[in-house]
């Protein structure tokens, strides 16, 4: 379903190259749900930038339904981790997820449908007519993921989008997201700089350098499909996982390739 | 209710406090200059609010919608413009710098060689000389527009008129509105200088003849008048503002409550 194929990214500033990421290479499949995992300043949001076509790469391709990735692609959507600044202030709840079905061109009927079934999924069925600013963070970002899932995307791509909320609101987000992906099947990507988050969530965990970023790891999550915030986090299993992947988070980084040029690292 | 009655009492306090003070201080002043002020009242009814309603208001109050309205327009498009192109921007800039530095009163007499004496030469100026702050303030609320909006808009393929309509034009909004304000004003002072040249009607036109030929209630009653022509148009700018800007000052509330 999406295909990243050895993509590089380098910045060219003033007398100075800053080369973000390296070579990344991976696909997900229909359906999956894959969690990204990398230190902070390890090129995620480089990555999802390129993987949404918002930026183009150095080198490499990206692929969505084989198809190459040169601008933003029709069937995705992202949720960014600024709610506060992705949700449009001067429309209400339902408008903001009725703006990007309208540029689908749905009928109205079925614009109304979509929105129905999107806030009720999120929880939010009774906040139609509220501006996002009434709303709290976690509010926001819930008005954002329905955003995201009434467009139908094939791919849905998260990047960090619970990082600004506080801790209960982040669990009870987590297993909407689960719920959702469940409900939907939508292929989903989600971008973390949180370990725990990241295994809960996935499927998959692919695990990033940090930069410039290259997979250190592609680790399949072996946890039950029916997942919980208290049995889950608390089972032997989650502990491994979560061991395994810090372990490779803070593995000191082996001396670059030869090919690579130097004043490349930062 | 109550609290709007003590909001519409205290703020018109000081108004009746100073017209008392007038009235009372002008009451019996033989002053030929300074005239009591029930004679100036009596001038602003009869005259002002009479036939020079139809004959001088009117004609003033339509040019000057005629030059807002083409200013605000022309420079809410322009602005668009200027503010989403760099090109543009380098391009047409020092050019407005140099325009923006004239005082518009000085292009009267230009501007009448150019296009004559009618209402046409007059829209022009107020036009030209309220189109600077519109102008400058759109292209700044232009390019504010928020980068993770923006790229939100992208993902979701809103491009072309529509992420001008639903996403440049209502993010700039809170900009466009200060800056129509700000030319409000202006265009409130030039439509008075427009008609102090070569005019034959208009308030600022009725104020000077009044002034000339000795009427000098009708003089104080002319400077009332455009006063309270300024404090309705204002305040009719406020409820559009209020209306279309909700969305903003409940925004910024949330934000400094939180």
């Amino acid at each position: 379903m999406l295909d990243v194929r050895g993509i590089k990214k380098v910045y060219e500033g003033k007398g100075r190259t800053v080369e973000a990421v390296r070579d990344l290479t991976f696909t997900v499949d229909q359906g999956e749900l894959v969690c990204i995992v990398g230190p902070s300043g390890s090129g995620k949001t480089t990555l999802l930038k390129i993987m949404s076509g918002l930026l183009a790469p150095t080198a490499g391709e990206v692929l969505i339904g084989g198809k190459r990735v040169d601008g933003p692609p029709p069937g995705m959507a992202v949720v960014f981790q600024e709610y506060g600044r992705s949700l449009f202030p001067w429309m209400t709840v339902r408008q903001n997820v009725e703006l990007p079905l309208k540029q689908k061109k749905l009928t109205a009927a079925r614009r109304q449908e979509l929105i129905e079934e999107s806030l009720a999924a999120v929880g939010l069925a009774e906040a139609h007519s509220a501006y996002p600013w009434q709303l709290s963070g976690g509010m926001q970002q819930r008005v954002a993921i329905a955003r995201a899932v009434a467009y139908e995307p094939q791919v849905l791509l998260m990047d960090e989008p619970f990082a600004a909320v506080d801790a209960q609101t982040r669990a009870d987000l987590e297993d909407l997201i689960r719920d959702i992906w469940h409900r939907f099947q939508v292929t989903t990507l989600f971008v973390t700089h949180d370990i725990d988050e990241a295994v809960y969530l996935g499927q998959r965990v692919l695990i990033l350098s940090s930069s410039p970023t290259v997979v250190r790891e592609d680790l399949a999550v072996d946890l039950p499909d029916a997942r919980d915030q208290l049995t889950t986090r608390s089972s032997p299993r989650f502990a491994e996982l979560r061991a395994q992947v810090y372990a490779q988070i803070h593995r000191p980084k082996e001396p670059a390739a030869p090919e690579v040029p130097s004043g490349a690292t930062r | 209710m109550t609290s709007v009655l003590r909001r519409i009492g205290f703020a018109l306090g000081l108004p009746i406090v100073l017209l008392a003070a007038w009235w009372f201080a002008s009451a019996g002043s033989t002053n030929f200059f300074f005239p009591p002020l029930s004679e100036i009242l009596d001038s602003l009814v009869e005259e002002w609010f009479g036939p020079r309603l139809a004959a001088d208001v009117l004609p003033s109050i339509l040019r000057l919608a005629a030059g807002y309205a083409v200013a605000a327009v022309g420079s809410v498009a322009l602005g668009v413009l200027i503010g989403t192109s760099r090109a543009v921007r380098g391009f047409l800039e020092p050019v407005l710098e140099f325009f923006r530095a004239i005082p518009p009163p000085v292009l009267v007499p230009i501007f009448m060689l150019v296009f004559g004496i009618g209402d046409g030469m007059k829209v022009i100026v107020i036009a030209f000389g309220c189109m600077w702050p519109i102008l400058l303030n759109t292209v700044e609320g232009v390019r504010a527009v928020d980068s993770v909006l923006s790229d939100t808009a992208r993902t979701y393929g809103i491009t072309g008129s529509t992420r001008l309509r639903k996403l440049v034009l209502p993010s700039a909004s809170p900009q466009i509105f200060a800056g129509l304000r700000q030319g409000l004003s202006v265009a409130i002072i030039l439509m008075v200088i427009s008609e102090l040249f070569a005019a034959s009607n208009g308030l600022g036109f009725a104020v000077v003849q009044a002034q000339r030929s000795f009427a000098i209630a009708e003089t104080w009653a002319g400077m009332l008048m455009l006063g309270l022509l300024g404090v309705l148009l204002a305040t009719l700018f406020r409820i559009v503002e209020n209306r279309r800007l909700a969305w903003y000052h409940g925004l910024r509330r949330a934000q400094r409550s939180s």
